[in-house]
């Protein structure tokens, strides 16, 4: 049998995760092929209905990457990401689905062995939670 | 502005139980501002629904749809809005509970050959103002004869845990309430605000007991302008 590969939705803020993508893609650091990167200017733009939508529609987790705290282009979009995380991760709860599929972390400007070590360990994560419930 | 909350979800589940055609209608004046009952809230719990009921194996059916005021036929006068709602075995209203009220009486009324149920999703909690972002406060109760005048525009009927009229009472402490530490003591607001405005001197006048019968306790009100009934 193939094994599982999680479809992973990352939400990249443009200024950091976007560009931490793009150096991991340059140095060959390794991430996941099933990973699909969403721009964002700012993940403060990324909203709960997004996260929910990804979910519902089969993804297998999703992530949110900004930049570090105190560092946003915006000051408080990474902030305001987190928080909106949190809230649909409970949101999520309710419905009985694992809140380890949503995620939200940083990295640094031209962060992208973390951005790399982000999406490894998120993969590992949602190998062992086993696909989207709403898909079978 | 009427704010609300929404209810936890598992009470909404359990309303729609055995529904396989639901209506989410959400509400886009006071309940779209607080956050609770807008088109974004809607479709929230519609996605919400959708996923749990995928998980349980049920095939029911979310319509996710939103009137600019619950509260008022004109916008309930809507064909393509009532013919979805004849469709539906349910209707979640985001709207308050006047919304909820009001949407079921008129769709009761304009709908003959079905009864529509409509359920609340959300809780109704106070009349209040938005004092920071995500943030709304309880400003007035409707006592139906506003002492705002008298008080240097802060409500002690609301404000004051114990609405009293001749505060504060012995438990005021740092300009907190002793009723609850977080909240401001209503009368030390008062206070400050006539000595700002030079009017300290309504404090010497005692204000008697108030007349409640114009407030809720008086049953159910209701305002009638006979120059604009015909
Ligand atoms: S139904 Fe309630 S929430 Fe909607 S406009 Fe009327 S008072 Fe406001
Ligand atoms: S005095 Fe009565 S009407 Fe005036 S703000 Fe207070 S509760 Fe509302």
């Amino acid at each position: 049998m193939k094994e599982f590969e999680p479809r992973i939705i990352a939400f990249c803020c443009h200024y950091c995760a976007l560009a931490a993508a793009d150096v991991a893609g340059k140095m060959e650091f390794q991430f996941p092929p099933s990973v699909r990167v969403i721009r964002v200017l700012c993940t403060g733009k990324v909203e709960i209905l997004h996260l929910l939508k990804a979910l519902e529609a089969g993804a297998d987790g999703v992530v949110v990457i900004g930049c570090k705290f105190g560092e946003c282009y915006f000051r408080e979009g990474n902030y305001r990401a987190q928080k909106k995380v949190e809230r649909a991760k409970s949101l999520l709860e309710e419905v009985g689905i694992e809140q380890g599929r949503l995620r939200f972390d940083f990295v640094p400007g031209p962060g992208a062995k973390k951005f790399a070590a982000i999406l490894s360990t998120m993969t590992e994560e949602l190998k062992a939670l086993g696909p989207n419930p709403l898909r079978s | 502005m009427i704010v609300g909350e929404r209810k936890p979800f598992s009470e909404i589940l359990s309303m729609v139980e055995g529904d396989s055609k639901i209506l989410i209608l959400g509400c886009g004046s006071c309940v779209t501002v607080c956050m609770a009952g807008g088109e974004e809230e809607v479709k929230i719990l519609g996605s919400q629904l959708r996923m749990a009921f995928r998980r349980n194996g049920n095939n029911a059916e979310v319509t996710e749809l939103v009137a600019l005021r619950q509260c008022d036929d004109e916008y309930l006068e809507d064909t393509p809005l009532i013919e979805k709602v004849k469709d539906a075995d349910i209707v979640i209203s985001m709207a308050c509970g006047v919304g909820v009220q009001h949407a079921s009486t008129f769709f009761n009324r304009v709908i003959d050959d079905k009864t529509i149920r409509v359920v609340p999703a959300l809780n109704t909690t106070f009349m209040g103002a938005n004092i920071d972002v995500g943030e709304w406060h309880e400003r007035c109760l409707g006592c139906g004869d506003c002492v705002l005048e008298k008080t240097g525009g802060i409500c002690p009927i609301t404000r004051c845990a114990k609405s009293l009229l001749n505060g504060p009472c012995g438990g005021s402490f740092n300009g907190k309430c002793e009723v609850n530490k977080d909240t401001d003591c209503a009368w030390h607001l008062i206070i400050e605000r006539l000595e700002a405005l030079g009017e300290l001197d309504n404090l010497k006048k005692i204000e008697m007991y108030k007349d409640w019968r114009p407030s809720h306790s008086g049953g159910p009100r209701k305002t009638v302008r006979e120059d604009m009934k015909i």
